[in-house]
């Protein structure tokens, strides 16, 4: 009897397959096409999963890193001697540039540009990477609690390592300039000619490098070597922040602009710790005025 | 209720494995897809309908962290674990060689998806240099995985049908 009334409740796979299908094929458009959030889901996925992947992320980078170290101990040794003698050169050099500092800081205030370059910032540590090995994207483990939001900025060091595309409560999602997907208005900082930096799966995995195109160089001045930075132009990215330095400079059929490839100022590979830029563009655009 | 909490669980470890321990140990920045060996494996294990569930359910964990378009993960998984289900019939619990085959192929229609609908859309048409660089590496390290995984898998599952079998009896 009672497996009688089970069975005849059960809707046949096929159908099921369909309406899941409908679903999910709704849900994306809803997603593509209006921007919907999924906070709740976002939200229960952000509770069950966040605290274990910090514990065994340790782990894991405690391995890989194990895994790299022996391989690098005799290196570093050797490293280390070459770093003490040119720590004491740096030294020396240091005391000379504080004092230039301070007449820097003297001439900065004078010319009020001060204020342009800095941003609020909170650090994060990452904490998972993106599952497949199709793109480059990894969560931290700060989230709206903190004050991320979409679409804030996040660097590494001194250089540019991507956006915020989905937050949770207790994590965030970081799509890095080096995904596929990625695209950054940028400018050639010595010319101030704009350009746009595009990542590469190909050329990252091949060359460690991302692309650029449509750089407008009518003097001919860009050159290899020169730094790449975030542009005032840009609608998602504050300007100023360093993407890297161009790496291969070819002049387009077209004979108007120029293309090439850029090596990313982060490492990557080897990122750990990074550092959230809480003020957005929009923000900083109408502060502005 | 056992058996949903067990595959939670199994789901859970494999993410947090895949996203955390996995990408440290990448050889070559290319990570195993252990998600797939189990939407696969509880496919031809269980049927399609389990598969179907568990490969939706699997699709949404992924697409509530890594998703720009929500459903496209649950979407592939689930079919993944559907038409794994449809080979049920040909499943033997000692032999390996099919298991293998179905998570082989699973993983290339997976990730052949992932690049047509990720990537191609976006006129990204070296399919060659795809192939060789993020494909065919993923595959034999999922393979290499799925080696360790797939038998624990199949203890489980066949611990749970015992206890299962075991209150069926009780309770009819």
């Amino acid at each position: 009897m009672r497996r009688r009334r089970k069975s005849r409740r059960r809707i046949p796979a096929k159908y099921m397959l369909w309406s899941l299908s409908v679903l999910c094929i709704i849900a994306m458009f809803a997603s593509f096409l209006f921007d919907v959030p999924f906070t709740p889901l976002n939200t229960a996925a952000g509770y069950a999963f966040i605290p274990m992947q910090k514990g065994i992320n340790q782990i894991g980078s405690w391995a890989g890193g194990v895994k790299d170290n022996l391989a690098k101990l005799a290196d570093v040794m050797a490293e280390n001697e070459q770093l003490q003698a040119q720590v004491d050169e740096l030294t020396t050099e240091l005391s000379i540039y504080k004092m230039e500092q301070y007449d820097i800081e003297d001439m900065r205030k004078l010319l009020d540009l001060d204020e342009q370059y800095k941003y609020e910032k909170i650090g994060a540590s990452i904490i998972g990477k993106d599952a497949g090995n199709w793109f480059d994207t990894f969560i931290i483990d700060k989230g709206s609690k903190d004050g991320i939001e979409v679409d804030m900025n996040v660097i590494a060091g001194s250089g540019l390592v991507g956006i915020v595309t989905n937050v949770g409560p207790n994590f965030a999602n970081v799509r890095s300039i080096i995904d596929d997907r990625n695209s950054v208005s940028a400018m050639v900082l010595t010319t101030s000619d704009k350009c746009f930096v595009n990542g590469d799966l190909e050329m990252m995995s091949e060359k460690q490098v991302i692309g650029f195109t449509d750089l407008s160089d009518e003097k001919n001045k860009a050159a290899i070597g020169d730094q790449v930075v975030t542009s005032y132009t840009s609608s998602k990215y504050v300007p100023g922040l360093l993407i890297g330095q161009i790496n291969e400079l070819n002049t387009d059929a077209n004979n108007l602009t120029k293309s090439g490839t850029i090596t990313p100022a982060v490492d990557f590979e080897h990122i750990k710790h990074v550092l959230v830029i809480l003020d957005k563009k929009q923000s900083v655009q109408s502060a502005q005025n | 209720m056992r058996r949903k909490l067990t595959v939670f669980l199994i789901i859970f470890v494999c993410f947090l494995l895949q996203t955390t321990l996995f990408q440290a140990l990448a050889f070559a920045s290319i990570a195993p897809n252990l998600l797939i060996v189990v939407v696969s494996s509880f496919g031809f294990m269980r049927g399609r309908k389990e598969g179907m569930y568990i490969g939706f359910f699997t699709g949404l964990v992924f697409d509530a962290f890594y998703g720009t378009i929500f459903g496209f993960y649950a979407l592939v998984y689930m079919y993944a674990g559907y038409c794994n289900g449809m080979f049920r019939k040909f499943f033997f619990p000692d032999d390996i060689k099919l298991p293998m085959l179905l998570i082989s192929v699973s993983d290339i229609v997976y990730n052949v998806a992932v690049y047509i609908l990720k990537f191609m859309f976006r006129g990204q048409f070296h399919f060659g240099y795809y192939l060789l660089h993020v494909i065919i590496p993923e595959l034999v390290y999922t393979v290499l995985i799925m080696i360790v995984l797939y038998p624990v898998l199949l203890k489980i599952n066949q611990k749970l049908e015992a206890v299962e079998k075991r209150s069926g009896i009780k309770f009819v």
